[in-house]
Order: C-alpha cells, then structure tokens, then sequence
C-alpha cells in the first residue's frame, strides 16, 4: 500500500489504501464525502456518480488507483460557496426528489450531460439518465430540472458572452 | 341465518406486521421536560384510548398490548422564539416532514423556516407505532395543528395577561402576537421568556378551515431540500462516529439453513473481530476494505432444506394454506345475501384466476445501522420505519428494558414498507457488544434483495355473475396469501363471498406499499374488465352503473375526461382503467399502451389519474406522490418478480432485477379532487392500486390478449 494523491473539488488528498479500493469507499470513507451513495455496487444505479474530468462516473466501479491525477468533482463542490449550481437550484425548484437518495448522483449526471450538450431535447435526456434510477420515481420532475438548469445556464452563459 | 351474515373482515393495517414491542409509557413531569428543554411554552398531544386502539391496528388487538392514553406529540417555544415539534413519525421521502411543519406553521401563525421537527428519536419524541398505512396525515397533521392551535392559544393567553387586556382583541401574525386596537406587537420568543407554561391539547381546539388556509394546502418545497441537492444530509449509511468498525455479516447459504461448521482463524488473523453467536456469523474491521477481506477469509458451511421455488408458486400458495384446502374455508371472511343461489341463476357467469408475484422494495438506500455501546446503554442509528418497533426487537435481542436503548431515525433513503425490521440494528450492536467500539453496518445491494422480505406473492380466484342488462349479482372473491387490504367490493353487489386464506409462505413477506390492495385491484378491475366484456358493456358504462359511492364515481369520472375515453386511438394501442378506494383515499387509474408484437415491446405511453384524499395540504407534494406510485407501480405491473429456488433468490443484483427506469416512463397526467369539506388523508399509497389493472387492461384492448398475471410482460409480448 503506498499513499495515493487525489485532486478532488478543487483540493489535493493523499489517502492510505489498497489501489483496488473504490473510490466510492474512499470518498465516503477516508475522506467523509458522503454526498456519493452506494446503491447497488455494481455501477447499475448512478446513485454513486461522480464527474472525473468533467465525465459521469460511476466511483462504486472505479478503482482509486487508476484516476491519477485526473480531476474529480463529487457533489460536494458543485456549489460556489452559498450559490448554488444551477443544476442544483433547478432540482429545488421542480420538487425532483422525495428521499432524495438518489439526487446527488442524478445531479451529477446531470451536469455532465449538460457540459456535453446543453440544450438536450427531452429524448436525449432520457437516454443520458437511463443508467440512474429513482425509485421514489421522480424521473418526469428531474427531466423538468435539467430543461430548467439548462435554460439558466444557456441565459447566463449569453450574458457573459455578451460581456465579452 | 347465515346468508344474510354480515361480517367484515377485520380491518388490517400491517397483516404481517411483527409484532410490536409493548409501549412505552411516556413519564409526563412537566418540570423535567423544561429541565431538558429550556424554559418557555410547552403544548401536549394527549391521544383518547380509543384513538391509540385504532392506531395499533383496530379490533385484532394482540396479546400482552395494551395501549394506554399517550402522548402523540408536543411542542415547545423556547425564549429564542423558536419553535421544536416532537413528533415519533419518520421521513422516508413521503416528505411529511414538509407537510407537518405546514401544518404547525399554519395554525401557529409563524413562518416555516422558524419550525424545527425533530422526528423519530425514541429517546425525545413520543411513543408512535410506526410510519405506514397512509396514517401520518389523517392522524398526526390533525394532532398538530391541535397542538399549533392550543400553543397559538396559550401564547394569546400570556399577551392577555402581560398587556392587561382582553384576549379577544388579540391576534396572532407571523410569530408575534398583536393587540388590533393599539399598535402593541410581541414576539413568541418575548412571551415565552422565563415561563414553565404547559397546555394540554382540548379535544374541541378551534382550527382553521381548510377553505382559509394560507400556509398549508400551498405548494411547498422539501423543508430541508438544500440539505439534500448539496449532499450536506446525512443518512443512516452516512453516519460515523470515531473509532467506528465496518461489520459484515456471514449470510447462510440459503434461507433458514444452519451453521454446520465454521472456520474464521485466517480472519482473527488479518485483526477482524469475529462474532459466532448461534447461527449469526459476523466480522468488524477498521476499513471496510478489510472487513471485506475478513467476511471473504471466513469458511462456514450450512445445512439446508429443499425448498419450494418460484415456477412452481401459485400451485404452492393454493396447496398451503393454514386453514386447509377447502375454498369456503374459514379464513377472514365477508358475506353478504347469497352467492350460491345467485350463481344459479344468473344469465352470465364468469370464473377467472389471477396471481401476483413476489416483489422486492429496493430501497435505494440499503438497510444500514450504526451501533454504539456505553456500559449497557444502547444507542443505534437507523433508517427504520418503525423506530419504536426497532427499539424494542433490540431490547428483546439483548435482554435490555427498554429505556436502556436509544434509536435515532435520520432522514432516511425511502422504505415503502420495507423498512420495518431491525435485523441491520442488530447486526450491528452484536458486533458492536463484540468489539467494544461502535460498529456500523451497511447491506450490500445482494442482502437487501435476499435478507430483508418481500411484498407477498398471491393467488386470486374471482367468480362473478351479472344479468343481462350488466347488474352484477354475485361476487365470490378468494385471495391466498397476499393479504386483506383492499379485499373488500366498493361495487354495489347484493351477494357476496370474499375469503382471505392464509398461507405459510415459501419466501419471508411484509408489508409493502399499498400492501394486497395492488393485488385486490389488480384481480377485480381486471375482472371487471372482462365482465364488462361479457356482457357487451363499455367497461366504463359497466362500472358507473355497479358504483353507488359518489367519490369513487367522481374520480372515475374525472380520469376518463381528462384521458379521454372513448376517443380514438392509433393503431396497436390500446385504453384500460382501473381504479378503487384504499387508506381513505380514491383513485382512477387510466392508461394507454402501445404493442409491438413484431419487437414484444410492451410501452405504457400515457397515464391520468385522479385522485381524493379530502382536502389537500400540499398539491405540488401530493403530484409528486402520485407520479412517484405511477411510476414505480409500473415495475410491478410489467416486470418485476423475485425469482427463487431451495432457499435461494436467484436475481438479486440491480443487473438481474428490473426496476422502472427514465426510459419506462410515460406521459404523467394527473387531476387531483381537492375536497375541502373532507379531513386530509394519506396519500402515499393509494395512487398505486389503479395502475396494473389499467395497463392490463389496455393490453387486452390493443392485443385481444388478457393478462392475469403480475408482471405482465416480463419478457415482453410477442407474437407467436
């Protein structure tokens, strides 16, 4: 075992453990980052999704040793301070969770599918967030969430453009 | 004479609810609650004998409880003006503790984010039998707003007598208390200063009219929804103390097997606690990394049993019963006038059989506790629909009188009744008691699907008769196993016979969401389908002129205009309903499918539903428990089924067991009958009933093809 460095929400963690550990249980584990949830284990949920460069990723499933020194952003640093990402703002805003187990891997999804495309038609949020199940059933309100995070982030991005 | 015997079933909240543990009798000393409190106002619940009765599930009262009169909640303004609400019911993403902090803020007149519900603590909140059965809005957001009313009450009380004035020129607005003739205003926290006033809730506490409300019957967020979007909540699998291990159980190899031997020498090597206690095998690590290790070191071999497996269940279930074979036997009964003679008469008879599956909860949040010891104190963190049921299964396990022992409920990751046992609380201050330092354990995904229990399966014999003109006149309804809620007709039948055989089932069952009243409707809006069919009636027709009660027309009536029936259709869909009455609750349930028997692709496209619970408290949150029965109640209709053998569940992965994903949803309708004149009910469970026979029924509309089996189409629906 030697140490392992990490670069996650903008900081630089050094953790004791086997490569082969998930970083799931390194994040929930060593390092208190509980916003990540296991669901089922076997990357089948999405309960657990962290973005790794910018990129959806289930950490139940990824082996801690093989990141590097990639980025990784867990829900915990989605926000800006007291400001919420839009992505998170638009969650509230639609009521798109009941216990809510489920909300910080749909909201990461989310905002990686957004970085990919940020105006998805309904479909093509349908088809990004198959691999993340809510079985409270929240599905239509978390498609309603990211049209409305999408529509926001599209305003101010053009304000900023406009700016430039 | 018995034809003319009426004799209702017993009312059944949780069939196979364990048995509780017997009540705790909460102690009131007034000056110790402000000792622990703080001075200030404090406001108690006292429930009637006959309400606490009711609440632990009505006439089968079950030996050794007796219930006395009991504090059901309280609430406290402390000098700071802020105001904590005790109460024993749980979140599990009903998101009641929204709705119950709407319900004080309304009568108390002080705005939301001033209220704090502390919920399902066993050590600081009273005594409550549970979260289920659709119970927490009838009961305690009624008890609340008594006690919100009584405190806004007394709070008036102490401005009369500060101000020397009279009350009735007093009112109460946004947490201060104003006198309309001058402009004099005090905070409740200023009132509240140095007092030990206690008031006990009056049973005639003036409340506001549903019609008048502001605060409650409005749309309002999850109380603590930032909590949750910035993953600051801590669930029970998020909960740590220091010095905690991670403990593993060592599941038998199949269900009800024994130990027969076991080797666990390499894992006290590897510096794992080992626990062998009868047949419960345990480890604890300080990683879970090496806890993992250390269950993966343990060699036990088990000793099983043949059992029965999932092919051969319905023969099963019929075979089994604990009354004996005989189909007039003398399970739960209901009979009304006469079926036999009715069925020799009738001009149309129709006998049909329909049965239901096991299914899985799959909470996403697996069962998960933390445990921790001081001497022999007992404190265990867990996500549990019934922590005062929990308590006591520990101080059973573990020879504790109950005051030695503390369940704590944060917020939990959903439960639909699957989450009414304390095995994981268990499990985890065994091994806790072992390693003398708290231990936590977390269910796979695996043992959840296997080691917690499942929505019973069922089989349901209909047998029912009608005049030409489509007046049903017989009922004969016999349902095997999978429970009496919602077994009895809501449809105007002067004969009837309705049976609930009990069955020594093959696999370990409890209450699920909505309990048999999926089942039940699901058998007798399928066969109402069909009788509709026989008789050469529109099926809606064919219900309105069988159905006196006038809410459950109106929902009906609702639903079909919304989705209009009767309208056309594409080619290779189809329109079905179903709809019923449970947990006080009225629902219609219509659907549209489209089937490709080219692909088997069975695709609901489009549900409405309307729903009456009386008067609504929160409309957004109410939408959202009905879309979520919509959605996760298609899981159930379509394909899900625990599949079994010798002991075994041979799907249990995420990978191996559908659940209803985006890509199944369809188009979510849903028209909600505010009923202002009608006490608000549960809503959480009755949404789910109409949904199986409606697509059922949708199917056999587009396809001519009747389905009687829950799942429907696990493998889809093919042409052959």
């Amino acid at each position: 075992m030697s140490p392992i460095r990490l670069a996650i929400n903008g900081r630089s963690y050094t953790v004791d453990t086997d490569p082969q550990t998930s970083l799931l249980t390194v994040l929930r584990d060593h390092l208190d980052l509980t916003g990540s949830k296991y669901g089922c284990g076997e990357g089948q949920c999405g309960a657990c999704t962290v973005l790794i460069d910018g990129k959806a990723t289930r950490s139940c499933i990824t082996r801690v040793g093989a990141i590097g020194q990639r980025e990784i952003t867990t829900i915990e640093g989605l926000a800006a301070g007291d400001q919420l990402h839009p992505v998170q703002a638009a969650f509230l805003d639609a009521g798109a969770m009941q216990c809510a187990y489920c909300t910080s891997g749909m909201i990461m999804s989310a905002v990686a599918l957004l970085k990919r495309n940020p105006q998805p038609n309904p479909n093509e949020i349908v088809d990004f967030m198959d691999g993340n199940v809510c079985r409270c059933g929240t599905y239509p309100r978390i498609v309603t969430a990211i049209q409305k995070a999408a529509k926001v982030m599209s305003q101010s991005a053009n304000v900023k453009g406009v700016g430039r | 004479m018995s034809s003319n015997r009426i004799e209702p079933l017993k009312l059944e909240p949780e069939r196979y609810e364990l048995k509780a543990a017997p009540p705790y009798r909460f102690d009131l000393d007034r000056r110790d609650f402000f000792k622990f409190l703080g001075a200030g106002v404090l406001v108690v619940s006292v429930l009637k004998p006959a309400v606490v009765a009711q609440e632990s599930g009505g006439g089968s009262r079950r030996r050794g409880e007796s219930l006395p009169p009991e504090i059901d909640a309280w609430l406290h303004i402390g000098e700071d003006g802020k105001i904590t609400v005790y109460t024993g019911k749980v979140e599990v993403g009903q998101n009641i503790r929204t709705s119950l902090t709407q319900a004080v803020s309304e009568e108390l007149h002080i705005p939301i984010e001033k209220i704090d519900l502390v919920m399902g603590d066993t050590q600081l909140t009273p005594f409550d039998m549970g979260t289920f059965g659709s119970r927490t809005t009838p009961t305690m957001n009624l008890q609340l707003r008594k006690v919100a009313a009584a405190a806004r009450e007394a709070l008036i009380g102490l401005a009369a007598t500060q101000w020397n004035t009279d009350r009735q020129h007093l009112v109460a607005a946004e947490g201060k208390i104003a006198d309309s003739r001058s402009n004099r205003l005090i905070a409740y926290g200023t009132l509240a200063k140095g007092q030990q006033l206690t008031q006990t809730v009056a049973s005639d506490e003036a409340l506001i009219p549903p019609a008048n409300w502001k605060v409650a019957g409005q749309s309002v967020s999850k109380v603590d929804g930032r909590d949750f979007v910035t993953g600051a909540h801590k669930y029970p699998s998020d909960q740590k103390l220091p010095d905690m291990l991670y403990g593993q159980v060592v599941r038998p190899a199949a269900f009800g097997a024994t130990l027969t031997s076991l080797d666990s020498q390499k894992t006290e090597q590897m510096g794992a606690v080992v626990v062998h206690d009868g047949d419960f095998v345990g480890v604890a690590a300080p990683t879970q990394e090496l806890a993992k290790s250390a269950h993966a070191a343990v060699h036990a071999e088990w000793k099983s049993e043949p059992q029965p497996s999932h092919k051969e269940l319905f023969d099963f279930l019929r075979k089994n019963t604990t009354q004996g074979t005989d189909p007039t036997g003398d399970g739960d009964r209901h009979d009304v006038g006469s079926v036999d003679q009715a069925f020799a008469s009738a001009d149309h008879k129709l006998q049909q059989t329909y049965t239901v599956s096991y299914i899985a909860h799959v909470p996403l949040e697996p069962r998960a506790a933390l445990a921790k010891w001081d001497g022999d104190s007992l404190t265990v963190w867990t996500g549990t629909q019934r922590p005062f049921g929990v308590r006591g299964q520990l101080a059973e396990a573990f020879h504790l009188p109950e005051d030695k022992v503390r369940v704590f409920m944060p917020d939990t990751g959903s439960g639909y009744g699957g989450k009414h046992t304390g095995e994981t609380a268990i499990e985890a201050a065994r091994l806790a008691k072992a390693a003398r330092r708290p231990v936590k354990v977390v269910w796979t995904r695996e043992e959840e699907f296997t080691w917690a229990y499942f929505r019973p399966a069922g089989v349901i014999d209909v047998t029912s008769a009608a005049r030409k003109g489509g007046t049903i006149t017989a009922w004969e309804f016999h349902n095997y196993n999978s429970g009496s809620a919602g077994i009895l007709t809501y449809y105007d039948i002067p004969n009837q016979r309705i049976i609930f055989h009990s069955v020594k089932s093959p696999l370990r069952q409890g209450s699920y969401r909505a309990l048999a009243a999926t089942a039940n409707h699901f058998a007798r809006e399928s066969h109402m389908d069909e009788l509709a069919h026989l008789v050469k009636m529109d099926p809606l027709a064919f219900r309105l002129k069988n159905l006196k009660d006038e809410r459950l027309r109106a929902v009906f009536e609702a639903a079909a205009k919304k989705f209009g029936w009767g309208g056309s259709k594409s080619a290779g869909h189809g329109f079905g309903m179903g709809g019923g009455y449970e947990k006080l609750g009225n629902v219609a349930t219509f659907a549209e499918v489209n089937v490709d028997r080219k692909t088997g692709e069975v695709k609901v496209v489009r549900v409405v539903s309307a729903f009456e619970c009386g008067a609504i408290v929160n409309p957004d949150g109410l939408r959202n428990q009905i879309e979520g029965s919509n959605v996760q109640g298609l899981g159930g209709a379509l394909f899900e089924a625990i599949e079994f053998e010798n002991g075994k569940v041979l799907n249990g992965r995420l990978s191996q067991y559908r659940v209803p994903r985006f890509s199944d949803v369809p188009a979510l309708e849903t028209v909600l009958l505010d009923r202002k004149d009608i006490p608000s009910v549960g809503a959480g469970e009755c949404p789910m009933i109409g949904l199986a026979p409606a697509i059922a029924n949708a199917i056999f509309d587009a396809t001519g093809l009747r389905l009687r089996s829950l799942p429907l189409v696990p493998n889809g629906l093919k042409a052959t």
